[in-house]
């Protein structure tokens, strides 16, 4: 009976999942389109925590959100007032959003804005801001700071109007494409780029801006492989939300990262948070650093993972081992392994080598534990002093406790209803 | 008797479902092993198996 149950909970939860169509809509200023969100509040990256306990790249991109706020004028100033206790911190995922790295999103920044069309439910992301010193990774330089202003003054305006014309894209179809193009929408996101600059580009020729405005904006998309990220990110947050809430379920529909713990949300569970340390990652260090520069995983873009991409498709993205360690036939073996803890094959994310069988998809708490096989992830690696950026990129596993955590809580919510005896 | 000597004279052919260090054993002979990729249900954690008997 209880088996019967489940199944059919998480068979509800997969198809929400299945049906979802995340579809991009616009983008609008944090503080007008996110729920509840403020001037005084800052998200962040993964589950909880303290301005005291966050780790390095994480201090340093709010202190870089509150100089591109005017709050402050320099790191002193951002330091003092992020512990006065007049700034709140709160996890992107708490309001339908996410963000890569540190994740850090602030009032006045441009976001896109993803709707999930099957189930009407939003999700929010702010724009990549490309490689090197950027804001996600800690930096809060002039330059990262001059940076994320001509974002919010140029390009978002010239990306918002050029939507305006073209009308929603939907972002699903993008994706299955970009997956059959050799991305896995994680790490590896040249495909995603490639086909969101074909096709924005003639709306973006189109829009009211100057043709330096208009060139600026290209060239920077251009430049930037990663920037289909920050599109991937929230097409997968408003797919799992969808799945969210349903009794019974064992799906894991939130996974996530702050730089100290890693932590997962639970279908069946509600808003709880099930969280363990954030392992050191094992991967390729660009020249000049090593495993010691490292910091703990971070970032909310194992939302990718959650959805079936990410490290479960790295069979459709071979290329992808280049930049985060292993052979191609590893990566074929992890999509292989993470059949074994997903309740679905994706009907839309399809992979060509594996004769077009769609991703690993929708993972079961009840089978990483049964298994003892963790989710793999692929990420990039962080140092762990702001502002230097990023060290590398690799594979990690996150702790098995979380999993453990929610299949103890799962059957204890059970007990308590007089489901199973204790 | 003599069907187990057959056995040790002709080549060994083995399949090891258990610790990996028996198949790596076998390995250093020279001997062909194919390792299935095998662990104890929930990692060998009575509490866990425990837990997810109660779910089925």
């Amino acid at each position: 009976m209880i088996e019967e149950l489940i199944e059919n909970a998480n068979r509800e939860a997969i198809e929400r999942v299945q049906n979802s169509q995340p579809t991009l809509v616009g983008i609008g200023i944090a503080c007008d389109v996110i729920p509840d969100m403020d001037e005084n509040l800052i998200l962040h990256a993964g589950p909880p925590v303290r301005w005291e306990d966050m780790c390095g790249p994480m201090k340093g991109a709010v202190i870089g959100a509150l100089i591109y706020e005017g709050r402050a004028r320099d790191e002193d100033e951002a330091a003092v007032l992020a512990s006065s206790g007049e700034i709140r911190f709160e996890p992107a995922h708490h309001h339908a959003s996410v963000g890569p790295m540190a994740g850090i999103i602030s009032s006045s920044m441009p976001v896109w804005i993803m709707e999930n069309k099957s189930y009407g439910n939003r999700a929010y992301c702010t724009l990549n801001e490309g490689l090197g010193k950027v804001l996600r990774y800690g930096a809060y330089s002039s330059e990262v700071i001059g940076r994320l202003k001509w974002m919010e003054k140029i390009l978002a305006p010239v990306l918002k109007e050029a939507m305006e014309i073209h009308g929603p894209v939907d972002m699903k179809t993008m994706i299955a494409q970009a997956v059959q193009m050799g991305d896995e929408c994680h790490n590896r996101n040249k495909a995603g780029t490639s086909l969101f600059i074909r096709e924005m580009a003639t709306s973006i020729l189109k829009t009211s801006f100057s043709n330096e405005d208009k060139i600026s904006a290209l060239e920077f998309l251009n430049e930037n492989d990663h920037f289909f990220l920050n599109l991937s990110m929230p097409a997968c947050k408003c797919t799992m939300d969808a799945a969210a809430g349903i009794k019974y379920s064992t799906l894991v529909v939130t996974q996530a990262r702050n730089g100290v713990e890693f932590g997962i949300r639970v279908s069946g569970l509600g808003d709880r948070w099930f969280t363990g340390p954030a392992a050191i990652i094992d991967g390729l260090y660009f020249p000049g650093f090593s495993i010691d520069d490292a910091n703990p995983d971070i970032g909310d873009s194992c939302i990718t993972e959650t959805t079936g991409l990410g490290g479960f498709a790295m069979a459709a993205a071979p290329a992808i081992v280049q930049f985060v360690g292993g052979t191609p036939k590893d990566a074929i073996n992890f999509t292989q392994t993470m059949y074994e803890i997903t309740l679905a094959e994706s009907s839309t994310y399809r992979i060509p080598f594996l004769d077009f069988k769609g991703t690993p998809t929708g993972i079961d708490i009840r089978k990483v534990v049964e298994t003892g096989i963790p989710p793999v992830i692929n990420t990039g690696i962080a140092h762990k002093k702001p502002g230097i950026g990023q060290v590398g990129a690799g594979i990690v596993r996150p702790p098995m406790k979380c999993y453990e955590d929610a299949l103890e809580a799962f059957v204890n919510s059970l007990v308590e209803e007089g489901l199973i005896e204790k | 008797m003599n069907r187990l000597n057959e056995l040790f004279d002709s080549k060994l052919k083995v399949i090891n479902i258990g610790l990996h260090g028996f198949a790596d054993d076998l390995k250093s002979l020279d001997v062909d092993v194919i390792d299935v990729d095998w662990r104890p249900p929930a990692g060998g954690s009575k509490r866990m198996a425990d837990l997810l008997k109660k779910l089925k």
